[in-house]
């Protein structure tokens, strides 16, 4: 059963490394994009505004996309605003994630049926849409690469993962400007897109600039109106993310993080986050690394049809541990201890990186705003 | 005919909405009709039999002399007893009776105040009973009822997730109605089972399916409060169908404490 | 200039399925004690038939449609056969009950087997300690076969076994044969009986006056309650057992069986792939951790 071939390597960048010539798609050239899309069959994913946020759902033009929006946040807090200009990307990040996609939140994942001669079992045939992610950002490049080597670098492959994964044509953007909940410059993952996508953008005032990293992309570009980017253009471009990673204020220690982490199981900070934390599980859905999961057994009411479904589940609950009749993280200290350690130290034993991108979701969408970097900041202050 | 499980269905002072959520359940009730015998369901059935009962799903709350007598012999009579809904395993809205004077409420209400026979509190049944599983919600959830029913007839323990309501808002991709728009939301100290149902339609939990399990309610009331919500506002946001189940009355007693110290 | 072309496998690569179950059938049942059946699972499924294969102290994931999965370390002996496979199994859940109610003939869903095994080639050349504790001798069982089948090849033998009362000491019928072909058998009991004449106390007491072994030239294969593990380990080393050659085989909530669902974590470890058998200087700081 053991897969050795796991890894996916994604679409590698050009062979002698040099970065393909950057184009420049106006505006109004950019929105046939979606049509160019379509014709070759994606189901277009990007972002638009629903349920007063900037969600990740089907976009089918131009008009879906949040233009002119952007999005405020703070611990605790996310707020939509109406930005002086038109930009179409001129957000940071909301409370949905790609994961929702390449992982879906309930699937069914087997069958049993009885028959005369006793059960049998199926993994049902599964037939995904072919997806084109469009705005993905530096850190959610970084959480695919984290989820890459969860669910398919291991000796077994998550094939809904899988399946979905690669099949996905990424288009990513560059950030423009950084939430305060923003900590990718700690962690090592942006705001510059540098791998892992088939074209990355840069928004300018009156259109974008545009580069292909593999030949998906490429034959994309090719069929958008274009010219090679000017001096000035790609000046532009890079003083944007350049601007970006400058408002980027909340910091992460990350220096030998594991090993303080994993000194520290017994700091009395757990203690007091446990005062704070709900349990309630939001962090870890928001999470665009966070991969748990459980079972269900949905079966009809005759018996002999079940369904096993997977739904995401989370270290927050309660019976996440259960054993042989009790729970092994049974207090709320356990379990956000268990989570921080898990993210930020355990992981890296476990995949070779951290867990955490550093995107803030779980700042911003924690109900009562409490933010792992302060967490770790006090876990790293000596206790007396 | 073979011995089918007998199953009897019992209400206490409570709307009759549980039971309804039952016979709702048409296919599955027929399905669940040949597979148990129902002895005792007044809402389906006029015709009663006497215990015992393999199953007795018990609805509503105790609010009177008599059915303190009542939920007495049913427990006799009962194998496995089952209460579902707010009313049964919290005491229902009608709970909301314990903070105040019944007496005061008789003589405003009735005529005859002195024909009422009534207990000054309205309690869960595992106040007063042993109770084997509490199948929570107002109403409750029809699928988990079936479940519960299913897993009994099977010989399993039931299995219903007492996660929060937030898991099955990020399952099903609903933004939080809290952080995103301000609003409040009972959700993180809520059990699931309701499908999250308000914050889609952009609506703060009213906890219907009461504490989650662990609920941490101080953390929850002290953001609400700090956000702007009015501590009174937080007491009544807590005092509603599953007002009198034991975190949210503790935790709405101590604001009403705080209130009263203050001033 | 040219790009290569994308590297992404196909969808329609072959990925095996980690939650596809064989179809298997009861081929037998024997009580073994109180509580506790041993199961014999015969595979239906042609292509599974025969070319099972496990290692001693692997698990599989038994299926009861309806009921739910559930993580069972294989008791047989790994040269048995390839077409069918003992399970020792306590009734303590939803799933162990609803298998406790099947009769011969009636099937279930297996997958497997999981996780790492006992170091059987580091036991070679060297004498050997079980310990077990209660049902944990199950997944020690087909490191014994292995064991006796090559006994020249070792060096002393020694199982301690304890259980809570006599009559819960598992596989009892077999000690003798056990100790006929040079397995040397001790037992303890936590509660004595009026006919039990045996050991009463916990199994470190058997460890701490076990004579017939060479502290520098043993492995320490051991199995039970977690604390029963970590007090072994701790006794074994007094004895001069360096870490290195102390084995246990850890429990959690095993779900999917193949690191992808979370639930088995402890500390960086993944019960279900990283063991359940870890070499306990590698997990020796997480055993003192409590709800980790």
């Amino acid at each position: 059963m053991p897969n050795e071939n796991a890894a996916v390597s994604k679409r590698l960048p050009d062979s002698d490394g040099n970065p393909q010539q950057s184009h420049f798609v106006a505006t109004e050239a950019f929105a046939s994009i979606f049509e160019v899309l379509q014709g070759k069959g994606y189901t277009v994913i990007g972002p638009t505004i629903d349920q007063h946020a900037i969600v990740y759902d089907q976009v089918r033009s131009l008009q879906d996309l949040p233009q002119g929006w952007t999005d405020r946040q703070g611990a605790g807090e996310y707020r939509l605003e109406r930005r002086d200009d038109n930009a179409l990307f001129g957000y940071v990040v909301g409370p949905h994630s790609w994961k929702h996609f390449l992982f879906p939140p309930a699937m069914t994942v087997a069958t049993a049926d009885k028959t005369a001669s006793g059960w049998t079992f199926q993994t049902p045939e599964d037939d995904p849409p072919k997806y084109a992610f469009l705005g993905v950002r530096a850190c959610e490049l970084a959480a695919m690469r984290v989820q890459d080597r969860v669910f398919m670098a291991g000796p077994y492959v998550d094939p809904a993962y899988h399946q979905r994964r690669s099949g996905a044509l990424i288009i990513a953007v560059n950030c423009s400007q950084a939430a305060p909940t923003c900590f990718c410059t700690s962690m090592g993952t942006g705001p510059q897109c540098t791998s892992g996508f088939d074209l990355a953008l840069t928004e300018l005032t009156d259109g974008f600039v545009i580069a292909a990293a593999t030949r998906d992309g490429e034959e994309i570009l090719s069929e958008l109106k274009s010219r090679p980017a000017t001096v000035e253009e790609l000046r532009q471009a890079a003083a944007v993310t350049q601007r970006a990673a400058e408002q980027v204020e909340r910091r992460l220690d990350t220096t030998n993080i594991r090993d303080v982490l994993f000194a520290n199981l017994d700091h009395p900070r757990w203690d007091d986050v446990a005062q704070r934390c709900l349990s309630c599980a939001n962090c870890t859905m928001v999470c665009p690394t966070c991969f748990c999961s459980s079972v269900q057994e949905v079966s009809d009411l005759s018996g002999q049809h079940v369904e096993r479904q997977r739904q995401w589940d989370s270290c927050f609950n309660f019976d996440f541990s259960y054993m042989n009749g009790g729970v092994i993280r049974d207090t709320t200290r356990s379990r956000y201890r268990q989570w921080l350690t898990h993210k930020l130290a355990s992981w890296i034993d476990q995949f070779g990186s951290s867990g955490c991108v550093g995107c803030g979701r779980c700042i911003a969408w924690c109900p009562v705003g409490i933010d792992l970097t302060e967490e770790v900041a006090a876990i790293r202050e000596p206790t007396s | 005919m073979s011995e089918r499980p007998r199953l009897g269905v019992f209400k206490f002072a409570s709307c009759d909405g549980c039971q309804l959520a039952l016979l709702d359940a048409e296919d599955q009730l027929l399905q669940l009709a040949g597979a148990v015998r129902i002895a005792y369901f007044l809402e389906a059935s006029s015709r009663i039999e006497p215990g015992p009962y393999d199953i007795a799903l018990v609805e509503g709350s105790i609010t009177t002399p008599a059915d303190a007598e009542r939920i007495q012999q049913i427990r006799r009579d009962a194998k496995f007893l089952v209460t579902i809904g707010a009313c049964a395993t919290a005491g229902g809205i009608q709970a909301l009776r314990n903070w105040s004077d019944t007496d005061e409420f008789l003589r405003a209400v009735y005529a005859r105040p002195e024909y009422i026979s009534t207990l000054a509190t309205s309690t869960a049944i595992a106040d007063h009973v042993r109770v084997d599983f509490e199948l929570r919600g107002c109403p409750i959830n029809q699928q988990q009822l079936i479940e519960v029913l299913q897993s009994l007839l099977a010989g399993r323990r039931p299995r219903t997730p007492t996660h929060s309501i937030c898991l099955d808002c990020k399952r099903r991709g609903t933004v939080c109605v809290m952080v995103a728009a301000g609003t409040p939301c009972l959700g993180p100290v809520t059990q699931a089972g309701c499908g999250a149902i308000c914050p889609a339609y952009d609506r703060g939990c009213y906890g219907c399916y009461g504490p989650a399990v662990q609920a941490n309610l101080a953390s929850l009331t002290t953001h609400l409060i700090a956000k702007g919500e009015a501590r009174e506002k937080v007491v009544y946001r807590l005092r509603g169908f599953n007002g009198y189940s034991p975190e949210f009355r503790a935790e709405s007693d101590r604001l009403e404490s705080i209130e009263e110290r203050e001033g | 200039m040219s790009i290569p072309a994308s590297t992404t496998p196909s969808s329609s690569q072959q990925v095996p399925n980690p939650w596809q179950a064989h179809a298997v059938s009861i081929r037998s049942i024997q009580q073994e004690i109180d509580g506790v059946s041993t199961y014999d699972l015969a595979f239906d499924n042609a292509a599974a038939d025969g070319t099972y294969r496990f290692s001693p102290g692997q698990f599989n994931m038994l299926y009861l449609p309806g009921a739910g999965e559930i993580a069972i370390s294989v008791s047989d002996d790994p040269a048995r056969s390839a077409s069918s496979c003992r399970h020792t199994v306590r009734t303590a859940g939803n799933v162990t009950r609803t298998l406790g109610k099947l009769q011969p003939g009636d099937t279930l869903g297996l997958r497997g087997p999981f996780g790492t095994a006992w170091p059987m080639a580091d036991c070679i050349g060297r004498d050997v300690i079980i310990v077990a504790g209660g049902i944990g001798l199950a997944p020690l069982r087909p490191a014994i076969y292995t064991l006796l089948r090559e006994r020249r090849c070792y060096g002393r033998l020694n199982l301690l076994l304890g259980a809570r009362s006599p009559g819960t000491l598992l596989y009892r019928s077999e000690f003798a044969q056990w100790e006929e072909r040079g397995l040397v058998v001790q037992t303890t009991v936590d509660q004595s009986t009026p006919d039990w004449t045996g050991n009463v106390g916990v199994v470190t007491l058997l460890l701490e006056r076990l004579r017939s072994f060479d502290p520098t030239n043993s492995v320490l294969l051991c199995c039970g309650p977690e604390v029963m593990m970590k007090f072994t380990a701790v006794t074994a080393q007094h004895r001069g057992i360096p870490p290195e050659r102390i084995w246990i085989s850890m429990e959690r909530n095993m779900q999917c069986a193949v690191g992808l669902c979370g639930h088995c974590q402890w500390g960086p470890e993944f019960v279900c792939k990283d063991g359940p058998v870890f070499r306990y200087d590698r997990i020796a700081r997480w055993i003192d951790v409590e709800r980790l």
